[in-house]
């Protein structure tokens, strides 16, 4: 009695989380590196930006390296990077969202000044910044990525639960008397998660492109790892031939975040 | 009769064998109405009747060619000025529903958009269709706002919603309604959410527009003594089927079928309590005691007193098992008088003790035992449950966050205190109804074992017999287990069934404190006067009677020399006031029936 509903809420909701897209790309991420046909630091052919052919089935990259394992690689690092930076980002964002709606005043001004002061830096300089201060090391660029993107989630879950707050089921949860926590978990959190799920989805798609532009600009993740960014700059030439080596890379990056906006958007939550 | 002879004209709406039909969620289809027909003739006021959940709004929409989402007309003919509506393509139906027929509906602060100003919401339609240019639709407009007796017509339209009351919007909404001339209007039950005296100056508004204008009319309510004023013919619906249809007269005086009975007496007055016998001779402790109660905002003054004041020196002793009762109009102060209460509205000066001890201002400073015997249940069951919560799931929470026990047999146990059954359990609330909703917002207030339970207008937003039902489960649970409540209304029915005791509010001030054996008996301050008066009655004439009492009564009061001031309250509407009125604050008498009233004027004025 007591499990049954707690089941079958999340059994109701898993199918309805574009969780197969979601999965397909956590799945090519880990299990990219040992799906590659070739080491993606070997050079394996003699032609640079070979086009496709039966043994490097998307051509090869500037060096002549197979550029279906460097892509497995790449989007593996891509996924992950920004996987984490948004988690980060969007539970940050979110949780303090919502506290500021909850407790307004003093919490509310001096959260969302901090925000503001966050958000006022352009992204691109902001990470600049970062990376020059502490280098361009995996921790550093999933901290700083996380912390240019938690305003944007938290302004948004702000306004979202502004107007949550203010009906009456979170006043007889604050006049019996709960704890913070519980009212953002299970009071408020739930009648936002499909505007939520939406901006999560937004949050991962500017992620990717951060990413993409510091490895394209060089101060991204540096050899031997490589991004969807990197693997696209480095190949830059490759546009004069049309080799796939370019273009493998860009449209990855397209097809991820698209498809995973479009699929994020679809989800309604309880409360639509 | 009458209608079916050989020179009558044909019937301007036609409706046959209606069939509606809707589905929840991805189950069947259900039948929503089933074989609904009936005429309405030109210039004719028709009464759809019905409670909620009856499918009379349904009908109505259906009337535009309209169904909510989920819901599709499945079968039968609807005929309105000459148009087939079921077989209507949709843009001739956009242009049939703009220009031929209109809707009132119930809640008219939700329909203007807060943004803009009024007029260019009251001309849209005429622009939207080119029915007329626009200094001409904004002569009509200010036409109509002088027909129903809007303040200032001329420079109202320039305001915004926010800036008017809810019986003024209505007005506004109708003349937004009425603004390209249709033939045909719906009122979508356009006065249920107003207070009594409002009630009368909407409902007085329509009638004389009706008569200006001579459109034909259907009217959809539960209220049957607003029946009897607004319609001349009524149609009487229970789960989608007519269950009697006939004059307004014959349906009222003589009504055939059970179910029209059962109606009729769901809105007589009748007394569901056995009263208590508290006093407060001293003797027994007061559940709950309002002491002098101030309360405003805009900051203190020089002299103490808030900047503006919504209440002032209010007192209310409430002892054990006791029903209070507090009314008064929209605004008077009654909900700010109950968030004090419960902790979430700061007060200036006064105090309040629960059970003989002090409460404190904030909600967090209270006690857990305080927070727990003290509950509150709100007016708006959409916004008081959890959408995302189950009933099992909310209920479990408090009763899990007091210490108690909390498995299926306990909630299976509250659920059937308020009348549910237990496997409702598992249902989130937006699978509710708002009876339902309104009963596991109850349930969840005694899942904590209160002692006193605070109640803002929780029948307001429900139907007659549904809130006559909750009304009942309020008096045996009061005796099943002594709680006491506090019950903040509108309706004086509802008032004189549960209450023992009364207090009248106006402008935050309490004007008379009665026990309810008093209200039958003179004397009584003019404001309670009033609101008795302004309770609708069956009979057909009781409008006509209201306004010219009211028009008769308005003419001997002059302007006000001063605002505000020291003076009594009331005195601005007062149809009996004298010259000190304005001057002195009025001393407070007891009546011989043991009313206490505040009032200049004597007991052998009163009565
Ligand atoms: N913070 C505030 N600022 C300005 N005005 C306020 C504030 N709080 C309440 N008021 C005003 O105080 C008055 C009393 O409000 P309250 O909600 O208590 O009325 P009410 O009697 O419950 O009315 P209703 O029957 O419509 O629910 C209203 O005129 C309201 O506009
Ligand atoms: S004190 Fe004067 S104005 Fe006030 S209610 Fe009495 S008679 Fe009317
Ligand atoms: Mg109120």
């Amino acid at each position: 009695m007591t499990v049954a509903p707690f089941a079958r809420r999340w059994v109701s909701v898993i199918p309805r989380i574009p969780g197969s897209l979601i999965l397909f790309w956590l799945l090519l991420a880990l299990l990219g590196p040992v799906l590659a046909p070739f080491a993606p630091g070997e050079v394996v052919s003699r032609t640079v930006f070979a086009p496709i052919s039966a043994h490097h089935l998307l051509g090869t990259d500037y060096l002549g390296r197979d550029v279906l394992s460097r892509l497995l690689c790449g989007t593996g690092s891509t996924v992950l990077l920004c996987a984490a930076t948004t988690v980060l980002a969007c539970t940050g964002g979110v949780f303090l969202g919502i506290i500021a709606a909850l407790k307004q005043g003093l919490t509310d001004t001096l959260l969302s000044r901090f925000m503001d002061g966050v958000i006022s830096i352009p992204s691109l300089l902001s990470a600049l910044v970062a990376v020059a201060a502490f280098g361009s090391s995996v921790p550093v660029l999933v901290l700083a990525m996380s912390l240019i993107y938690m305003p944007g989630s938290y302004r948004t879950c702000r306004m979202l639960a502004l107007s949550i707050v203010r009906r009456d089921f979170v006043l007889a949860a604050q006049m019996r008397g709960e704890k913070s926590g519980y009212i953002v978990l299970r009071e408020v959190l739930p009648n936002m998660t499909g505007p939520v799920m939406a901006d999560v989805g937004l949050r991962f798609i500017y992620a990717v492109r951060l990413l993409s532009n510091l490895s394209f600009l060089g101060v991204g993740l540096q050899p031997p790892l490589t991004d969807l960014g990197s693997l696209t700059r480095e190949n830059l030439l490759g546009l004069v031939y049309g080799a796939p080596a370019v273009i493998a890379p860009a449209l990855t990056i397209a097809v991820l975040t698209v498809g995973l906006n479009l699929a994020l958007d679809s989800y309604k939550g309880k409360a639509g | 009769m009458a209608r079916h002879g050989i020179m009558q004209p044909p019937p301007l709406i036609s409706v046959q064998n209606l069939q509606l039909t809707g589905r929840r969620g991805r189950g069947l289809e259900t039948p929503i109405v089933d074989g609904v027909s009936f005429d309405v003739a030109e210039k004719e006021m028709l009464a759809l009747i019905g409670e909620s959940g009856s499918g009379k709004t349904s009908v109505a929409l259906a009337l535009m060619g309209y169904a909510r989402r989920g819901c599709r007309i499945a079968g039968g003919k609807i005929r309105v000025a000459g148009y087939d509506v079921t077989e209507m393509p949709p843009a001739e139906l956009r242009s049939f529903r703009g220009k031929t027929i209109a809707y009132i509906a119930q809640n008219a602060g939700a329909a203007f958009n807060p943004a803009l100003p009024l007029m260019d919401q009251v001309i849209e339609p005429a622009l939207l269709h080119h029915v007329m240019p626009r200094q001409v639709a904004i002569e009509r407009a200010i036409f109509l706002f002088e027909l129903m007796a809007l303040p200032s017509p001329g420079t109202i339209g320039a305001r915004y919603s926010h800036e008017l009351s809810g019986g003024q919007l209505q007005r506004l909404m109708a003349a937004m309604a009425l603004i390209t001339g249709p033939e045909v209007v719906i009122f979508d039950e356009p006065t249920t959410a107003l207070d009594v005296t409002t009630q009368i100056e909407v409902l007085e508004a329509f009638r004389t527009v009706r008569r200006e204008e001579g459109f034909t009319g259907v009217y959809v309510t539960h209220d049957l003594a607003v029946v009897a004023q607004m319609a001349d013919r009524a149609v009487v619906l229970k789960n989608g089927v007519v269950q009697e249809e006939g004059t307004t007269e014959q349906i009222l005086s003589a009504p055939r079928h059970a179910y029209t009975q059962a109606l009729l007496a769901a809105n007589t007055p009748q007394v569901r309590n056995a009263p208590t016998q508290a006093t407060d001779s001293g003797t027994v402790v007061p559940v709950l005691d309002v002491r002098d109660l101030v309360v405003g905002y805009g900051g203190t003054g020089p002299d103490g007193r808030p900047r503006h004041t919504i209440l002032s020196d209010v007192s209310l002793p409430v002892m054990p098992g006791e029903t209070m009762g507090i009314i008064g109009e929209s605004g008077c102060g009654k909900s700010t008088l109950i968030r004090a209460i419960a902790g979430i509205q700061p007060w200036t000066s006064g105090g309040i003790t629960f059970e003989g001890e002090a409460l404190a201002p904030r909600i967090e400073a209270r006690s857990a035992a305080q927070r727990r015997h003290l509950q509150l249940v709100a007016q708006n069951a959409d916004l008081v449950l959890n959408p995302a919560m189950s009933v099992g799931d909310t209920l479990r929470r408090v009763l899990t966050f007091n210490g108690d026990a909390a498995n299926g047999a306990e909630i299976g146990r509250l659920l059937d205190m308020v009348r549910l059954p237990s496997a409702l359990a598992d249902r989130f609330p937006p699978e509710l109804s708002g009876g339902q909703k309104q009963r596991v917002n109850l349930a969840r207030a005694l899942a904590a074992r209160p002692r006193l339970v605070l109640c803002d207008e929780i029948t307001a937003a429900l139907d007659t017999v549904v809130a006559a039902a909750i009304l009942d489960l309020m008096m045996e649970l009061k005796r099943e287990l002594g709680i006491a409540w506090l019950f903040v209304t509108h309706d004086l029915h509802a008032l004189r069934s549960v209450c023992d005791r009364v207090a009248v509010l106006y402008a935050g001030h309490r004007v008379e404190f009665t026990p309810i054996s008093a209200l039958e008996e003179a004397p009584h301050h003019p404001y309670t006067r009033r609101l008795e008066n302004s309770v609708p009655e069956m009979r057909a004439d009781w409008l006509t009677d209201v306004i010219s009492l009211r028009d008769q009564g308005s003419e001997p009061v002059p302007a006000l020399s001063s605002s505000r001031g020291a003076g009594c309250c009331y005195a601005a509407r007062c149809p009996v006031r004298i010259a000190i009125c304005e001057v002195a604050t009025p001393p407070v008498w007891r009546s011989p029936a043991g009313a206490l009233i505040s009032c200049h004027l004597t007991s052998q004025d009163l009565s």
